[in-house]
């Protein structure tokens, strides 16, 4: 009985993949591999990410699904970035901002796009109900596309972030310059051997899972969670859900805009253009591995799914370089796979209409 | 005639995880019978019809019990299609059409005149072509047979529903070997003429030898067409009668004649408060249960019931007040009026709702029992919070004792209050319903369905906990109830809601008769 | 018959004036890309010679794979975006027909051949998926293609050559594992189907020129026309002023073509690759058939609504499982047919596209996710690739960055995509409040 209703919490998928990682992860030890070295490499990559996974869990929540359009706010985070890094480069001349301000003040600038943005976007999704998925996953598409055009044409002016020729803003901007780089994964970092743990990085997550987590033990929260498991219960209680799903899905976009500051700090860039493309994917299947459905998510799933599905990705490299150099590209073919796969598999669980 | 029955059901029975809903249902029809079938809600109608139509649902769910007979041969309806074949066919409830195909079109609907071509020869019959010529000849035969004057070319999209109606009986009609016509409310969307001239359609059907079977709740149409009429009453047959051997008098005491026994509360009438909630001409706005004018006044400390039957606007009355569907005209509670079209308001001018569809509304299926006995004080007052400005979080250890406490008093069977309501059974849900009413602390209780899909004993249980609160608490409350009997058992008044109006109010212990005749849309004659 | 004229001859004005402004709104979407085309070559100042010369290149190209679309939509299930698996299948043909060293048209035969089946079977994988996430298929098609490139890239890139066994110099990497990232069909399929004279030394069989084709088709769509509104049911037949605008376009077209020809200008250059443009045309021809088929009628019936179909004992999996192999096969053979006219390929890149660009062709041609015929596909194919030859250089002209043209054509694609999903599903949501049932008279 027990085991029944275990096997059944943990489905056939998700048990897949555990065992996946399970098994690359004792691979990589009877390979001899690097051990330190991918532990610290998973450690930072799934820190990376796991503000952009958390980004996931409002919007399913609060009933518009996974937020494939949570480049949205990625692009928000991006705006939030330059506009700082522009500020600082005019006002080099008067005054010079330490990187931790700075990084401040990007998750600040930021955060007037994110609500604008989120307002506008949980309008729209409250209007396609029932397509939210699709719908997302295209104005997002959409939306990065137009961007590209915004980046040659917005005025910055900061020659770290401008091409040398031509116009516009680089594919790149490089955050070193200015000590943003790798900036939260060494705030506090602790070295034990040769493995470095990225303190400031995970704690910065830590800190945004915990603020969500006190937000949806708020009345707001529960309204939210509510409106999302049951909208008509939650209209018969006198919650607007339209409402709700806004402020899910502006709550979403707020953390994909904080979730790409973190993720670019520890990567070094900001990545414009094609960058944000098809990072909400990446966002999706994480929460999906860690057991969420596209109906239903908590803070476990976003820990758990983060973990898996980006320690796979850390992992799956060196194993597969170890045993031929020609599978060079198995990494990256794994996590197509597992990726798309996952999300195929929620889809269908679903049960459409 | 003398001939054999072109329809037999013998012994059917079906029951939906657990809860039996036909039992040992016996039905014979001739050829070119118009039997009427009548019942209330819930009564079996829909799934009878449904078992012989071979709808997915049925077999979705275990299948049925009993035997099928068509022209004196045992079948198996497996499928709608399989019903097709057997020359059974039915003209549904909702429409059953393709808003951009033409009137033709959806007669012919996958039975499309063909003519084989090149390609169908080569690849199979799916490829032959649609001989629209014949198509549109055999759409304007069946509708000639209606004498109806559609055009076949006339997209489906935009005609009036009258039209809509009479294009899918053409369909059946169009059917060669057709033997068995079920209608199923076929009025309920009509206007009188379109109704006056449908009954017509239908006797000219029988006519021609077509055995029709007729499901209505409006019994001066039975009583008009049909030769032979069977009262369903909780999935049984009551009765068969013979037209000119029945009444609409004892038709409608069949119909609604008691099933259970339950005390009838007679000498609670007399004690009548100020009016604390009343309502004048409410519409609502609830697909199917449609409110159209309604007036009505409640007293202080009375139990009100709202009784009638499925589909004429019972249901709507409370969901209006409650904002949970678009209504207009005036509600005032003590006196005040309420803003309309507002959950919001209706729950902070005091009122609390238990929904008829208590796992669609009612409830959290996936929350603990605890969380969705403090929802509505939480969401609707904000209860159950320790609030620091603009910030909240939730006061667990008052959810906890509050559901602790309501467990215990309304003896709600659970592992613990964190059990997810889910796992809980009809009734236990239903006290949790009751419960996250009760927590809301309401001046009026409004409860729809108390008793719908949990088993007998608990319905009791329940009944007797909706008089406790009023005779203890000297609250409030509004029952609508399909079932007449638990109102009569429980209530002070009894507000019988026809076509969308309150047809009349009765005492609990007036007669089978006025209840019968209130529901079934006719006047009150004599006191009887 | 007298009073019908009077009645026709009343009616004709006022209606003319509406049915205009209906025409415009519901026309909304290829009447401003019919605008931006024109606005888009002006600006871009490319000389008709080049233009022509791509556009006729892109239409042969992509038509045949945009009417792949046109089923799926008939059946209920919205853009097709899976269609990308048909192209990966036609790829996987294409490049052991290209190691087999089977070239020109019996090369293009043996692929179509070879495809049918794999594609057949692909698409019957999908109908199935999509009978499991009904309502959400447009979304679930697109994964599927994210999915499936993840298993393209493993057998293409690390399977081939280490457990498939495979040597060929021409395809695969100088490691030995895996198919080089370009393929080049030169000496192969390459105009194997556009160009089937060159397979036999005959250079110009079955290529006129652009002019000749022009009148040609010019000819043939006006004795269509007549030929049907002569033979036609009354009811059926097209408006007068529908008639003549039609005619003018035809005659237009046709006097244009006489002009090149009479002239020495370089358009008379251009060649058509015939067969090509036959296929397509068969297609058009054949999918046109097949709406007025018993199969063609179940999907229509299926895509307005499953329920009603279901009822009416129509095997509604079944419908759109077969909706989605018709598409998927038109979709592989498509693909091929760009392949050869493409020449070279990108073994991992030049399937990615495919679902985008052929489904907002389609909208922009006029369609809907819920409506959608071979004259947007054919309409659409035209607009969306003259946007896309016309934009660089309309880019490098305004802003002297090519750059920002292609930006601007891609985000084209997704935009118009994203707003015709979105309008869809907005007026859906609205559709299901208004008619949730006819419940009760209305007296």
């Amino acid at each position: 009985m027990a085991s029944n209703s275990f096997l059944k919490r943990i489905d056939l998928a998700r048990l897949i993949i555990a065992e996946f990682f399970v098994f690359l992860c004792i691979t990589a030890v009877a390979l001899r591999l690097n051990l330190a070295e991918l532990i610290t490499s998973s450690l930072s990559r799934i820190g990376m990410w796991s503000v952009l996974v958390l980004a996931m869990l409002p919007a399913i929540v609060s009933g518009i699904g996974p937020n494939f359009g949570v480049s949205l706010g990625i692009i928000c985070g991006l705006l939030g970035g330059l506009t700082a890094l522009e500020l600082a480069y005019r006002l080099d001349e008067i005054v010079q901002f330490s990187p931790g301000i700075l990084f401040l003040m990007a998750i600040l600038f930021s955060l007037p796009f994110a609500l604008l943005v989120g307002v506008g976007y949980g309008w729209l999704l409250n209007r396609v109900k029932g397509s939210e998925m699709m719908i997302a996953t295209y104005v997002g598409f959409s939306i990065v596309s137009i961007m590209k055009l915004a980046w040659v044409f917005l005025p910055f002016t900061n020659p770290e972030m401008a091409w040398p020729i031509g116009r516009g803003v680089r594919v790149q901007v490089a955050l070193g310059n200015r000590g943003l780089a790798q900036l939260l994964n060494n705030f506090l970092a602790i070295r034990i051997g040769e493995v470095v743990i990225p303190t400031g990085l995970l704690l910065s997550g830590a800190l945004c899972a915990l603020l969500v987590w006190f937000f949806m033990r708020s009345q707001t929260g529960m309204a939210m969670a509510a409106a999302g498991s049951n909208p008509r219960f939650a209209q018969a209680a006198g919650i607007s859900v339209d409402r709700q799903r806004i402020i899910g899905t502006v709550l979403s976009t707020v953390l994909g805009a904080v979730g790409i500051l973190i993720y670019s700090q520890s990567y070094g860039f900001l990545q414009l253009y094609e960058g944000p493309m098809f990072m909400p994917f990446v966002a999706v299947a994480a929460i999906l591995i860690g057991g969420a459905s596209v109906s239903k998510a908590n803070i476990t799933h976003v820990v758990v799914g983060t973990i898996l599905f980006l320690g796979i990705q850390v992992v799956a490299v060196p194993v597969a370089n170890a045993f031929t150099a020609d599978w060079s590209s198995m990494g990256e073919i794994s996590r197509k796979i597992i990726q798309n796969g996952v999300i195929l598999y929620a889809l269908t669980q679903a049960g459409g209409e | 005639m003398g001939a054999a029955p072109i329809l037999r059901m013998r012994g059917i029975s079906k029951s939906f995880h657990g809860t039996q809903v036909l039992h040992d249902v016996n039905l014979e029809i001739m050829p070119g019978e118009i039997h009427g079938i009548v019942g209330e809600n819930g009564a079996g109608k829909s799934t009878l019809m449904n078992i012989l139509f071979g709808m997915d649902v049925i077999h979705s769910t275990g299948g049925y019990e009993g035997s099928l007979e068509i022209a004196g041969k045992p079948v198996d309806i497996k499928s709608p299609l399989q019903a097709m074949e057997h020359g059974i066919g039915m003209v549904h409830q909702e429409f059953m059409l393709l808003p951009s195909y033409s009137v033709a079109e959806n007669i012919k609907l996958n039975r499309e005149v063909l003519k084989p071509n090149l390609v169908s020869r080569l690849f199979g019959s799916g490829l032959q072509s649609l001989d629209y010529e014949r198509m549109y000849r055999d759409a304007r035969r069946a509708l000639g047979r209606l004498n109806v004057g559609i055009d076949e070319f006339a997209p489906i999209a935009g005609l009036p529903v009258g039209y809509m109606q009479f294009t899918e009986i053409a369909r059946e009609l169009d059917k060669e070997n057709l033997r068995i016509l079920v209608f199923d409310e076929p009025t309920a969307v009509l206007g009188e003429s379109e109704a006056a001239h449908l009954l017509k359609a239908i006797q000219e059907i029988a006519a021609e030898g077509i055995a029709v079977l007729f499901i209505t709740h409006r019994l001066s149409e039975i009583m008009e067409v049909c030769h032979n009429i069977t009262v369903l009453r909780d999935g049984r047959v009551v009765a068969t009668r013979k037209k000119n051997e029945t009444n609409v008098l004892e038709l409608a005491e069949l119909m609604v004649g008691r099933s259970m026994q339950f005390n009838t509360n007679s000498k609670r009438q007399v004690q009548r408060g100020k009016p604390i909630l009343e309502v004048k001409d409410f519409k609502v706005d609830m697909p199917g249960e449609q409110v159209r004018s309604v007036d009505l006044t409640v007293y202080q400390g009375e139990i009100l019931g709202i009784g009638g039957l499925a589909g004429q606007g019972k249901i709507g009355i409370a969901n209006g007040i409650m904002g949970l569907f678009p209504a207009s005209g005036e509600v005032k509670i003590n006196g005040e009026p309420l803003e309309l079209n507002s959950s919001q308001a209706a729950i902070a001018a005091g009122l609390a709702f238990v929904s008829e569809d208590r796992r669609g509304v009612g409830l959290l299926l996936d929350a603990s029992i605890e969380l969705n006995i403090a929802s509505g004080a939480m969401f609707g007052h904000g209860k159950f919070l320790k609030t620091w400005g603009p910030f909240s979080q939730t006061d667990r250890r008052a959810i906890r004792e509050n559901a602790l406490k309501y467990i215990k008093q309304l003896g709600v069977r659970c592992t613990g209050p964190t059990q997810k309501v889910r796992q809980l059974s009809g009734g236990n849900q239903q006290k949790v319903c009751i419960a996250r009413a009760l927590t809301m602390n309401p001046k009026i209780l409004l409860v729809s369905e108390p008793t719908r899909g949990i088993d007998v004993g608990a319905k009791q249980v329940v009944l007797d906990l909706l008089r406790e609160l009023n005779e203890e608490l000297g609250m409030t409350i509004v029952v609508t109830s399909s079932e007449l009997a638990e109102l009569r058992s429980i209530c002070s008044r009894i507000a019988i809601i026809t076509d969308g109006q309150v047809a009349g109010i009765l005492r609990p212990d007036d007669s089978d008769v006025n209840f019968g005749l209130l529901m079934a849309g006719q006047p009150i004659e004599k006191g009887a | 018959m007298q009073s019908k004229t009077t009645v026709l001859r009343e009616s004709f004005v006022p209606r003319s004036i509406e049915s205009i402004k209906q025409f415009l709104v519901s026309n909304m979407v290829t009447i401003m890309f019919v605008i931006l085309s024109v606005l888009g070559y002006k600006v871009s100042g490319m000389t008709p010679f080049l233009f022509f010369m791509d556009i006729t290149a892109r239409i042969s190209r992509n038509a045949f794979l945009v009417l792949a679309l046109i089923i799926p939509v008939m059946a209920g299930m919205g853009l097709n975006f899976s269609i990308v698996l048909g192209a990966m299948a036609a790829q996987a043909v294409v490049i052991f027909v290209t190691h087999w060293g089977i070239g020109g048209l019996p090369g293009i035969v043996l692929a179509v051949a070879l495809v049918t089946p794999l594609a057949a079977l692909l698409g019957f994988l999908t109908g199935t998926l999509f009978n499991r996430t009904k309502g959400q298929e447009m979304i679930a098609g697109l994964i599927l293609g994210y999915f499936a490139q993840g298993v393209y890239e493993l057998i293409f890139l690390q399977l081939v050559g280490s457990l498939i066994p495979m040597s060929n110099p021409r395809l695969i990497m100088g490691s030995g594992v895996g198919v080089r990232t370009t393929i080049d069909l030169t000496g192969g399929l390459k105009y194997g189907l556009d160009w089937p004279g060159q397979y036999w030394g005959n250079d110009l069989l079955l290529r006129p020129t652009l002019p000749w084709t022009a009148l040609g088709l010019s000819v043939l769509l006006a004795l269509v026309l007549l030929a049907y509104q002569l033979r036609a049911e009354k009811r059926k037949r097209w408006s007068i002023p529908r008639m003549v605008a039609s005619m003018v376009g035809i005659v237009v077209i046709a006097a244009w073509s006489i002009v090149q020809i009479r002239s020495n200008s370089q358009i008379n250059w251009i060649r058509v690759p015939l067969l090509t443009w036959l296929v397509i045309g068969a297609a058009c021809v054949g999918l046109h058939f097949f709406s007025k088929t018993k199969l063609g009628q179940d999907m229509r019936s299926v895509g307005q609504n499953r329920h009603v179909a279901a009822v009416a004992g129509i095997d509604v999996n079944r419908v759109r499982i077969k909706a989605i192999i018709l598409s998927m096969v038109m979709a592989a053979w498509g693909h091929i047919i760009f392949l050869q006219n493409l020449g070279t390929f990108s073994t991992y890149g030049s399937h990615e596209q495919v679902g985008l660009y052929s489904a907002a062709a389609l909208l922009i041609g006029g369609a809907t996710v819920a409506k959608a015929s071979i004259k947007h596909a054919v309409l659409g194919t035209i607009l969306f690739h003259t946007l896309f030859i016309v934009a660089p250089a309309a880019g490098r002209q305004l802003f002297g960055d090519a750059q920002i043209g292609e930006y601007f054509r891609v985000f084209v694609a997704y935009g118009v995509i994203g707003i015709t999903l979105a309008m869809h599903a907005w007026k859906h949501v609205l559709q299901s409040r208004s008619d949730a049932k006819p419940s009760g008279t209305e007296h």
